[in-house]
């Protein structure tokens, strides 16, 4: 099959032909303008708060995010809607706690700043640690979602579909660094908004309001069930299923423990908190919070109205099914399919290249945050005590950037068969878990030690990635054992208030002679995180 | 230009600092606990009844839950719009007075 509804995949590898040619023509131009350490890891600060705002949304629009929660609301109706809200309410929570403390004291990594006042080796190996752990899980679910993609729409074999995903962002991030990764983040998110809002559109044109487009999804769920040989009651019932909480939320306890790992999580991402470092001060930072929660919101009424779209143009259309009944394709399907209802092949083809060019901006971000976490925390931090000169720490970073592209490209092979499902909330759970309290306390509390972050932030990491793997996602649905230890969802409920209290015990119980220099450097660092004085780059103050 | 610790902690006892950080803290606080509480209270909701938010929100197949997903999203935008109004408006010029004040 070569076509996502059979018809000849041309369109779409026209249209990706030309994106690629785009993205190349900015790494070019970004290349010319990347010469220090500040330009590589933050674009020299350089960005302003609109075009970082559109920089995040693309980070959060994925194509997993696109597809999944599309399908999502294909498959079950409200519950899409339920997941892409825990999505969202993560961003006021950056912008209150976060966006602008964390520019005021950072230049490059959020380890920046969780080390700030710290002992810097044993605070930014944890936090090196930590960012490629989640960076690791975020890129294999991103690599295994390309592949599978790429080889549905292009027909390209499964390999090479994760080698060109690789490669493509190894020379984005190779020779563009942070300028070239955030400008192919943007064009990507404002195609990806352009598609989508026209869709969204033709979708309520065609039906003229979202009550009218809602009660033909009821029918058309109603409809399936009766056709499977439901009774009418069980039809109708099956059919108002749709508008209403489903099967996604089981008990109340995985409900709040994903919803903390949702909200906390991206407040911890460090891929997401890099961003932040890109633009030129605390004012364009918070303006940054905005653009993104802005867009991110209405992304997500897009992906509702396309998603209930789907239910009434492409699964009742005998074209996008097969003879069972279930989407061509499998289940991510529906935003795609629908694209061919509403503009046909050439709309295919340019949404399935917008996907492709998701995936490609998603994995440059991610690629970049792992490799300034090996360059600039454990080379030049750790390794080299502060005593690297730039020249070679661009040479560490480019070199990692390589070997994670190939790691990447590996663990993208190996999985294929696997479910990675669990793979996006593992790390949204490990960011809330680690990163989240480390950054919190360092900020704001005064009586935080070095041990304290050490020694929570490895509670938290080590809790949050240990539930998971007892928890039925990986025990049972990967390992295959009859029944989970961990019967939860997701470990956020207890990993996140670990990592708290365990920072908050060992810091009272730490009477170090480097204790009491963490707390008297405590005034001053919360002097510079609220006013700026001292920022990196910053202008004005 | 940099300033050296000293600086900074005098800086942290200038009642003007310290209340722009009241008051900016303040404002942080009550905006997360209002999202927190949203957030949390739809999930809950969502856990524990699930019949009110499938409920037809007036007799057609619209239902409540639509109108409630909705306005957390709106409430999600509008939250992160008052924080960034009222940075804008009032504590940007009194941190750029106080640190123009503490440079003298």
């Amino acid at each position: 099959m070569t076509g996502a509804s059979g018809g000849p995949g041309w369109p779409a590898l026209a249209m990706f032909g030309c994106f690629v040619l785009l993205t190349l023509a900015i790494t070019r131009w970004a290349a010319r303008r990347t010469r220090t350490a500040a330009d590589f890891y933050a674009a020299g600060g350089g960005i302003t708060g609109f075009q970082n705002g559109l920089a995040i949304a693309g980070d959060f629009m994925s194509a997993a995010s696109f597809l999944g929660i599309s399908a999502q609301i294909f498959a079950d109706g409200y519950d899409g809607l339920i997941y892409s809200i825990g999505f969202l309410v993560g961003w006021p929570i950056v912008l209150f706690l976060m966006a602008e403390r964390l520019r005021n004291l950072g230049r490059f990594t959020f380890a920046d700043v969780a080390s700030f006042r710290f002992a810097q080796t044993p605070v930014r190996t944890l936090a090196a640690m930590s960012t490629l752990l989640v960076v690791l899980f975020y890129l294999i679910a991103q690599m295994v979602g390309a592949g599978q993609l790429i080889r549905l729409l292009f027909g390209l074999p499964y390999p090479y579909a994760v080698a060109i995903v690789g490669v493509m962002m190894t020379l984005y991030v190779l020779f563009g660094g942070m300028l070239a990764t955030t400008w192919v983040q943007i064009v990507k998110a404002v195609l990806l908004l352009g598609a989508a809002s026209f869709m969204a559109a033709a979708v309520l044109w065609q039906f003229g309001s979202p009550e009218a487009l809602f009660a033909r999804a009821v029918q058309a769920k109603a409809a399936a069930a009766a056709a499977k040989g439901a009774t009418p009651p069980e039809a109708l019932a099956a059919g108002r299923a749709i508008m209403g909480p489903g099967g996604f939320i089981k008990d109340p306890v995985s409900a709040i423990s994903l919803g903390l790992a949702l909200m906390f999580g991206t407040a911890g991402l460090p891929h997401i908190l890099m961003r932040f470092f890109t633009v030129p001060d605390a004012r364009a930072a918070r303006t940054s919070v905005l653009w993104a929660t802005g867009w991110i919101g209405y992304f997500y009424l897009l992906t509702f109205v396309i998603g209930f779209g789907a239910i009434v143009l492409v699964g009742t259309d005998p074209r996008y099914l097969d003879a069972a009944g279930a989407l061509r394709g499998g289940g991510n399907m529906a935003a795609v399919h629908l694209a061919h209802a509403i503009g046909g092949d050439l709309f295919l083809g340019f949404v399935s290249a917008v996907a492709f060019a998701t995936i490609l901006a998603v994995v440059a971000g991610l690629t970049l945050s792992g490799a300034s976490a090996v360059s600039h925390d454990l080379y030049a931090s750790v390794f080299r005590r502060g005593q690297a000169d730039q020249v070679a720490e661009l040479r560490v970073s480019r070199v990692t950037v390589v070997v994670l592209a190939l790691v990447a490209i590996a663990l993208g092979i190996l999985f294929e068969k696997q479910n990675v499902a669990f793979m996006v909330s593992l790390a949204f759970a490990m960011a809330a878990s680690a990163n989240f309290p480390v950054l919190l306390l360092s900020l704001l509390w005064r009586g935080c030690t070095t041990r304290g972050v050490v020694a929570g932030g490895a509670v938290g990491l080590t809790l949050a990635l240990g539930l998971t793997i007892l928890s039925p996602a990986i025990w049972v649905t990967v390992l295959g054992h009859a029944a989970a230890i961990f019967p939860y969802g997701s470990p956020a409920l207890f990993s996140m208030p670990a990592a708290f209290a365990t920072i908050w015990l060992v810091s009272r119980a730490d009477h170090s002679r480097r204790a009491a220099v963490d707390r008297a450097g405590y005034v001053a660092q919360r002097v510079r995180s609220e006013t700026g004085i001292g920022a990196a780059g910053a202008s004005g103050h | 230009m940099e300033q050296g610790e000293a600086a900074l902690e005098r800086l942290a006892e200038d009642p003007r600092y310290r209340r722009l950080v009241r008051r900016r803290g303040r404002l942080g606080l009550a905006l997360t606990a209002i999202m927190l509480v949203a957030y949390l209270g739809f999930v809950l909701l969502v856990a524990f009844d699930k019949p009110l938010l499938a409920r037809s929100l007036a007799g057609g197949a619209t239902s409540l839950g639509i109108p409630i997903g909705l306005g957390v999203i709106l409430l999600a935008i509008a939250l992160t719009g008052i924080y960034v109004y009222r940075a804008n408006r009032e504590f940007d010029s009194e941190v750029a007075a106080i640190v123009a004040e503490a440079r003298r």
